[in-house]
């Protein structure tokens, strides 16, 4: 049997602002991570990355990466501390980040 | 302190319109990612987990409030309303846009501040001392050398593109307050038999991962040969320094693998051929440059001593502070002050706009305008009269900058780590607020006496934890943070590696750990006024080991 697919969704930082940005299922660059366009095999994790390519080469983007994450009650939840992290800011400045803005106080 | 020549701000004028020019472009998409990121990076411009990253070079250490003001100026108008002081003397930016930064470039230049060379591989902004100019036991200043090599290295056409990047250090008194032996330079000012300057010279020490102290490779430098002498040493490095591995790039690893008695003879060949050629230092260009030095005009002010013994009778908490972050001065009616930047709790060097706004106004009004950013993330105000303690710390205060922990174990330096920093594996910070928290009552702290902890987030070891006397390095293992611990680091004039004392602690258990290294500390030592470092050179790893792990250290 197949190792089971790790899920996958695509993340950068915005080219103007370095601000940490998701690819979202409604294909745009959002500043949540909840709504990200989630790739369930290899194939969907190539076309990401392939829109990944695109975006770096069009100068929307930078720093473009695949990250591993799990659905945990229907969220998205990155599977290394450094994407929480950056989907949350600083675990020292609760004030700061995108943990301090309503949308994703909510989404949290 | 000193001023730009016209020279000088024509050049970072200059810079400043370059980069704004490729950001510009870079911002329309005519240049890509590739091209433009080591251009960001020459001027001091990363890009870190959350956005980017502006780093803001300090030449060693000095400020004036003008400067400072500048500083909070930014940190209002394009950032988030703090800065971050760093172990380089420098300060950090962690949230400015891209599209604002040749605006923040433009500012910092009005006040004589750039961001060059804080990035690449190249010779780095030069530390010092921070009580430079001030402090009692030194012998001569050492920043007028620190301008002078900074002058020399700004972007030197033959050492832009170095194997990897190169940080030197500059001290001017026997008790070494700047970390020399772990910089790829290190020189300590002093005097020869004849009374005439000098350097001792010390080369390829560091941190990262493959700690090594400085070999001394020259006792007594001539002050004329400083640019001739470290010219060599840079060719040497240039020429023989590996390029194929950049983990192994370091002049230390140069050093290590060809043994200091044969680099000292290749630095020692170039330097012969230098030694009498327009690299020696004219002493009227030396003069010129020291008179921008010259010590502020210090007043007698015996009346000090009486209001400050009295002050400190009528008030502990100014009578602690006056125990901890005061530091004799070489004239005795005035003290260097300590200013802390690790309140209880708190982030380990940053700072408000408020903060920074208010240290400007009292250095201003009560310290001959000049403040200090030391690398142990602190701000100093180096000339400050006995008499006027009690107002600057009323002041300090106010602004909730009195914490009397200079030196101290809550006086912890920790890297920005996973908090912010893309290369990151582990937090720094939480860390060093935790065990603030569990060891901040002051009674307990002046009981714990001297003692460095010194907290990294990855192997890089921005946070110098190789030198502390407690070291701390976050790690990731199996998607977790893991916290080594290591023992007996020292980067004073008797620097040491701490060993590491045994498997490391997750984020949860290692606050508790550290408790118990100081609580074994506290039961071992021979006398009260036997510090932490002390002891542990006395001891040994044993009981420290036996503290931690119990049974499981007897078995290993």
């Amino acid at each position: 049997m197949a190792a089971k697919f790790i899920l996958q969704v695509l993340t950068a930082n915005r080219l103007g602002d370095g601000e940490a940005v998701w690819w979202s299922a409604d294909r745009r660059w959002s500043e949540t991570l909840a709504g990200s366009e989630i790739a369930h095999d290899a194939d969907a994790a190539a076309a990401l990355e392939a829109i990944g390519k695109a975006a770096h080469a069009a100068n929307l983007v930078v720093d473009v990466n695949l990250i591993d994450v799990e659905l945990a009650d229907g969220v998205i939840v990155p599977l290394r501390l450094r994407e929480k992290i950056r989907a949350a800011g600083p675990t020292i400045r609760p004030d700061l980040g995108k943990q301090a803005r309503p949308a994703a106080a909510r989404a949290a | 302190m000193y001023r730009y020549d016209e020279f000088d701000r024509d050049f970072v004028n200059a810079r400043v319109a370059e980069f704004s020019d490729q950001a510009r472009r870079r911002l329309r998409g005519e240049i890509s990612e590739d091209q433009f990121r080591p251009l960001r990076l020459m001027n001091g411009v990363y890009l870190q987990l959350h956005a980017y990253m502006l780093r803001i070079a300090v030449p060693y250490g000095t400020l004036s409030s003008r400067q400072m003001r500048m500083l909070a100026y930014i940190a209002r108008t394009y950032d988030k309303g703090y800065g971050h002081f760093t172990t380089r003397q420098n300060l950090q930016f962690n949230w400015p846009a891209l599209s604002d930064i040749p605006a923040v470039l433009a500012d910092l230049a009005t006040v004589e501040m750039h961001a060059i060379q804080t990035s690449g591989n190249c010779i780095r902004n030069v530390t010092a001392d921070h009580f430079a100019g001030a402090a009692a036991d030194e012998v001569a200043d050492p920043r007028p050398y620190a301008e002078i090599l900074r002058q020399w290295s700004s972007v030197h056409p033959e050492f832009s593109y170095l194997p990897r990047k190169f940080k030197i250090a500059v001290t001017g008194a026997e008790h070494d307050r700047a970390a020399i032996q772990v910089h790829d330079i290190g020189l300590h000012l002093k005097k020869n038999a004849a009374g005439e300057l000098g350097f001792a010279v010390y080369v390829g020490g560091g941190q990262g991962r493959t700690p090594m102290i400085a070999k001394k490779i020259r006792d007594f430098l001539p002050e004329r040969d400083l640019l001739a002498y470290t010219t060599a040493i840079l060719r040497v490095y240039n020429l023989h320094g590996r390029r194929d591995n950049k983990y192994k790039a370091r002049i230390k690893i140069l050093v290590h693998e060809t043994g200091t008695e044969e680099l000292t003879a290749w630095v020692e060949k170039e330097f012969a051929e230098l030694r009498d050629t327009e690299l020696a230092l004219p002493a009227e260009d030396v003069k010129k440059i020291e008179a921008y030095f010259a010590p502020p005009a210090l007043a007698d002010r015996p009346e000090g001593w009486g209001a400050l013994a009295a002050a400190q009778r009528a008030d502990e908490a100014f009578s602690a502070w006056v125990r901890r972050n005061v530091t004799p001065h070489r004239h005795p009616d005035y003290a260097c002050v300590t200013i802390s930047l690790k309140g209880i709790g708190e982030v380990p060097g940053d700072a408000t706009d408020a903060q920074m706004d208010a240290v400007a106004d009292i250095a201003e009004e009560l310290a001959f305008d000049e403040i200090r950013v030391s690398h142990e993330q602190n701000l100093v105000l180096p000339h400050v009269a006995r008499a006027d303690l009690k107002a600057v710390y009323d002041r300090l205060v106010a602004i909730r900058l009195e914490t009397a922990n200079a030196g101290l174990v809550t006086d912890i330096i920790a890297c920005p780590g996973l908090d912010y920093c893309a290369l990151a594996n582990a937090r720094s910070i939480s860390v060093a607020q935790d065990i603030s928290i569990r060891l901040g009552d002051q009674k307990r702290q002046e009981e714990i006496g001297e003692l460095k902890i010194k907290i990294s987030g990855c192997i890089n070891a921005c946070g110098h934890h190789h030198v502390g006397h407690i070291g701390i390095l976050g790690v990731e293992k199996k998607g977790d943070e893991l916290y080594q611990v290591t023992l007996g680091g020292s980067g004073d004039e008797v620097t040491s590696i701490g060993d590491i004392v045994g498997r490391g602690f997750t984020a949860a258990e290692i606050g508790g750990a550290i408790e118990t290294v100081v609580d074994t500390y506290l039961g071992l030592r021979a006398a009260k006024d036997e510090t932490f470092l002390q002891a542990y050179r006395r001891v040994g790893l044993a009981p420290f080991k036996e503290a931690l792990y119990g049974s499981e250290a007897k078995a290993a």
